[in-house]
């Protein structure tokens, strides 16, 4: 007995952390732990879901646990393939180790999009916004390589250095010299538009929408959270351009 | 020309950046469609009414309910959709010119911006809760009718 509910809060813990590091919502993270434990036959299960923690009980055994939430960041595809597993485990198609053995896999390799494929799409995203905010066709092709080199930079920083919010910084700081090495040899038109464009890909508006509806559902704690970490991401994104600003802001057309 | 043009093009950003936020496939045709409708709502409110707070408003507040719509269908959560729907949306541009201000110096026009963001996202979240009151009152109705 006390073995299956050892397994059972090391399930839900796992399926909870996973949907918090992959960007879900507080409560639907609380709805599917609680699901689980009433689906395994404990109807008596009490969540406690932060973003940074997430702590479980049992109100018929006595002890809690607590698992720690890593890194926060978007990868919806997990959030769904959670929710599918628990819908299948509510329609009882699988089994709870089972569902523990298939969150594993999903922690560890969920599949992603080919590097390649999200670099142009992170490319070709800069280049439309550039369009729909008002730029003109001229900066097409330069937004589009400003914006993939900034993902590619991005992307190559997170995987080698531990530097949280320095790769947002260095990325900004990179988009803004080439849109300013563009524009001044009139490749381009406006600097503006080129660096409005090429920065949507890092700027954390899903971060603020979620901790804004999070605050708003009363999960205080999580918004907060994820609110300063946005914040921290604007701000070292806003740094990188004004940097650039501050060196050659006089040269600029 | 001009609707068709909009159209495409922020349908090809909410499916971009969907690759991007590693939405399932399946769904990337839905979130881009999700992603133009609530574009051209805003596209033409704001160019009818001119007011930031009603046409990012209606935009969400469609998009919340394109999602609940999708979600239900292709039986997935409704966070797939609206995520990527909202990225044209989201004040990336007045955040940037706020920056740009307050760096140059002219803090009147950055502060002027930044109430700008700030509205902007209110407006955003406040369409999205809108939805959900919606959603709410529906299943109220169909759970009184099944009993």
């Amino acid at each position: 007995m006390e073995k299956a509910d050892g397994l059972l809060i090391d399930t839900c813990l796992l399926a909870g952390r996973i949907m918090m590091e992959s960007g879900s919502e507080v409560y639907r993270v609380e709805d599917t732990m609680n699901r689980i434990a009433v689906n395994a036959n404990e109807p008596n299960s009490n969540s406690y879901v932060t973003a940074t923690g997430i702590f479980m009980g049992l109100k018929s055994s006595h002890y809690t646990q607590i698992e720690n939430v890593g890194e926060r960041m978007i990868n919806l595809e997990k959030v769904e393939a959670v929710n599918q597993l628990s819908r299948e485990f509510a329609e009882k198609k699988v089994a709870l180790t089972t569902l523990y053995k298939e969150l594993k896999r999903i922690d560890k390799d969920t599949p992603e999009f080919p590097m390649m494929v999200q670099l142009f799409s992170a490319a070709f995203l800069s280049a439309f916004l550039m369009l729909l905010f008002g730029g003109s066709w001229m900066n097409f092709i330069p937004t589009f390589l400003i914006g993939g080199i900034g993902f590619l930079v991005k992307s190559s920083v997170k995987r080698n250095f531990e530097l949280r919010f320095f790769d947002t910084f260095l990325t900004s700081f990179v988009i803004g010299t080439l849109a300013f090495f563009f524009t001044k040899t009139s490749l381009a038109v406006s600097f503006d538009f080129m660096c409005i464009g090429a920065v949507m890909p890092l700027v954390p508006g899903v971060a603020i929408t979620t901790s804004l509806r999070d605050i708003l559902a009363g999960h205080l704690v999580s918004g907060l959270v994820r609110g300063t970490e946005a914040i921290i991401v604007a701000t070292s994104i806003a740094l990188g351009i004004a940097c650039v600003l501050f060196i050659f802001g006089g040269l600029l057309p | 020309m001009t609707f068709i043009l909009q159209f495409s093009l922020s349908f090809l950003s909410s499916a971009a950046f969907g690759i991007i936020a590693n939405i399932p496939r399946r769904a990337l045709w839905t979130s881009g469609f999700t992603g133009a409708i609530g574009w051209i709502i805003y596209f033409y409110l704001r160019q009818s009414f001119n007011s930031i707070a009603l046409s990012n408003f209606a935009a969400a507040f469609i998009i919340g309910c394109l999602s609940i719509f999708f979600s239900k269908k292709q039986k997935m959560p409704m966070i797939i959709f609206y995520i990527p729907s909202l990225v044209p949306l989201v004040p990336g541009g007045p955040s940037y010119e706020a920056v740009r201000a307050f760096v140059l110096g002219d803090s009147n026009v950055g502060s002027e911006k930044l109430m700008f963001v700030v509205t902007t996202a209110i407006s955003i979240v406040g369409g999205l809760l809108m939805t959900s009151l919606v959603e709410q009152i529906i299943n109220k109705r169909i759970r009184a009718r099944k009993n």
